[in-house]
């Protein structure tokens, strides 16, 4: 009987794997995808599954031509597929989730080696690539089969928006977006298996709160917040994109910092900017600071405080 | 004679100022949106390479060594501002769609390098064709960048329609990010092409990366290194 197992660090090991949390953001996000797909109709439930059999099949092919063992068991392709198919909006063509979910995972995943190495998140990368390559096709919304503005964009004209349409998703939008209510119960589901925390979300949405209240133009409003809130991408982006392991800083301060930083920048855009929709610009433009922010968050090792750069 | 051969194979191929030295970035760029300007700007180029190339190499003895860089930017600067009155009086419409890129060929960093580097140290008739391989290895990246970004940004290549009316153009590709793509698959493309033997025989090391340097990357590098330098002790 051995009494003592000698080996290097770590010790501690947790039962989680990537393919474990994989699998539970995809249930997570499986309410807000039904109940898209439920409005929109089949329609959605192709682009859905396109863009995954598009992220899946990119994988596959890139890891056999350059002889790397296949990662596709991790179920990483497969959340990607689906995050960006959730982004998109039922009516576009079906070439359009195939190509955003190639550029997705060979440009922005893979190139830079794979999982855990990629700078940005892979699904917002695929999606601001189409938004960029087709404008007009990717902001082409309508509902029931009438070509309608998305709430933010109606908020933007100066018009007000039911806030029951977006609880409960019956206004325009992506397919997964539109229904606040089946997006918070997949992000609760989160917080109770523990595979995201509040740091980001929280920071991320107050953030955003105060800045529509100072800077939104409608003074203490609370309706016009509420619908600011729960129109557009927001949520998805703050529970399901933000959250990316690969792509947020990791100590807790830098989350927050991060958080902050979203908020903020989503702001910016959807008041200052030029489009009414600024959540996928403004995770990406965090993306793309988190290696600062990680620098200036560095922990200091036990016994090094005080001195400077930990020298 | 095989001497200027040689400097036209060394500039087209390999030391191609676009897919290898990674020179002159700004213009290739800024001006590769369609195959027809990337074309323009290369052959621009090439004119002012080749004569700037030209007067430096008779020039070379009598310029003192402290005031080299104000000298070669006179000589280059005189012929650009030849060059885009030319351009002003015959290709109108290339010279407004080239605009400030034109009178930026005089900090050209090709331009300088191979003042520098080349025609500084070498006679001026192997000079010449320096800059008439260098400028035609510019030319070349240029336009094939810009014929991709044309293609698939607005599907037609020198103004003829080449996609289906069907093709919808994916708009990227003519915008700033759409050259950073197409300029790193070409050079990736170019350098798989590259790095294959040219005899067809096999590399005699068993390293994956196949000894070269330009194809590693990160945590395989100093793996790669180690058992490199080891093969080389043991011969």
């Amino acid at each position: 009987m051995r009494m003592f197992n000698i080996s290097a660090a770590p010790h501690i090991r947790q039962s989680t794997t990537t393919a474990g949390i994989m699998r539970d953001v995809s249930l997570s996000l499986l309410p807000a995808l039904a109940i898209g797909i439920y409005y929109i109709g089949g329609r959605a439930f192709m682009i859905t599954v396109l863009a995954i059999a598009g992220a899946m099949l990119s994988e596959l092919i890139y890891e056999k031509i350059l002889h790397m063992p296949s990662t596709l068991h991790d179920g990483s392709a497969f959340v990607t597929g689906l995050l960006l198919a959730m982004n998109l909006p039922g009516t576009v063509p079906f070439y359009i989730p195939l190509v955003g979910s190639a550029f997705a995972i060979i440009v922005v995943k893979m190139l830079f080696g794979g999982l855990g190495h990629n700078f940005m998140n892979p699904a917002l990368g695929g999606r601001v690539f189409l938004l960029i390559s087709f404008a007009r096709i990717m902001t082409d919304f309508n509902f029931d089969g009438v070509t309608t503005a998305t709430p933010l964009a109606r908020l933007a004209a100066g018009e007000s928006v039911p806030l029951k349409e977006m609880i409960l998703g019956t206004g325009a939008g992506c397919i997964g977006e539109t229904c606040a209510l089946a997006l918070l119960a997949g992000a609760a589901y989160l917080l109770i298996r523990r595979v995201i925390t509040l740091r980001i979300p929280a920071t991320y949405i107050i953030t955003f709160a105060i800045f529509v209240l100072l800077f939104g133009g409608h003074g203490f409003d609370v309706e016009f917040l509420v619908a600011q809130l729960c129109g557009g991408g927001l949520i998805l982006g703050a529970f399901f994109m933000a959250t990316d392991y690969v792509t947020s800083p990791i100590t807790a301060k830098g989350q927050i910092i991060f958080g902050i930083l979203l908020g903020i920048l989503t702001g910016i855009f959807r008041f200052f900017g030029s489009a009414e929709e600024g959540v996928s610009y403004a995770i990406i433009f965090g993306n793309l600071l988190v290696p600062l922010i990680e620098r200036i968050t560095m922990p200091v090792p036990f016994g090094r405080e005080g001195k400077k750069n930990g020298k | 004679m095989s001497g200027c051969i040689e400097r036209l194979y060394n500039g087209l191929i390999k030391e191609n100022p676009t897919f290898v030295l990674m020179l002159g970035m700004c213009p290739t760029l800024a001006t590769t949106t369609s195959a027809i300007n990337a074309l323009g700007m290369g052959l621009t180029t090439l004119a002012v390479l080749a004569f700037s190339n030209l007067v430096i190499s008779i020039l070379r003895k009598a310029i003192p060594d402290g005031v080299r860089i104000p000298a070669y930017i006179v000589i280059v600067a005189t012929l650009v501002t030849i060059v885009q009155m030319l351009l002003q009086a015959y290709l109108p419409s290339l010279n407004k769609s080239l605009g400030i890129y034109i009178p930026l060929i005089v900090v050209n960093c090709i331009i300088l390098g191979r003042a520098e580097s080349y025609a500084s140290q070498n006679p001026p008739h192997l000079s010449f064709f320096d800059g008439i391989g260098m400028g035609l290895g510019f030319t070349m990246g240029l336009t094939s960048i810009g014929i991709f970004r044309e293609l698939l940004g607005s599907g037609t290549i020198f103004n003829f329609r080449i996609m289906p009316a069907a093709f919808e153009p994916v708009s990227i590709f003519v915008m700033a990010p759409g050259a950073f793509f197409v300029l790193a698959a070409l050079t990736a493309v170019l350098n798989r092409l590259k790095g294959l033997p040219e005899d067809g025989v096999k590399s005699e090391t068993t390293i994956g990366c196949g000894g070269s340097c330009s194809t590693c990357t990160d945590s395989h590098c100093l793996a790669n290194h180690d058992k490199l330098l080891e093969e080389e002790g043991q011969v």
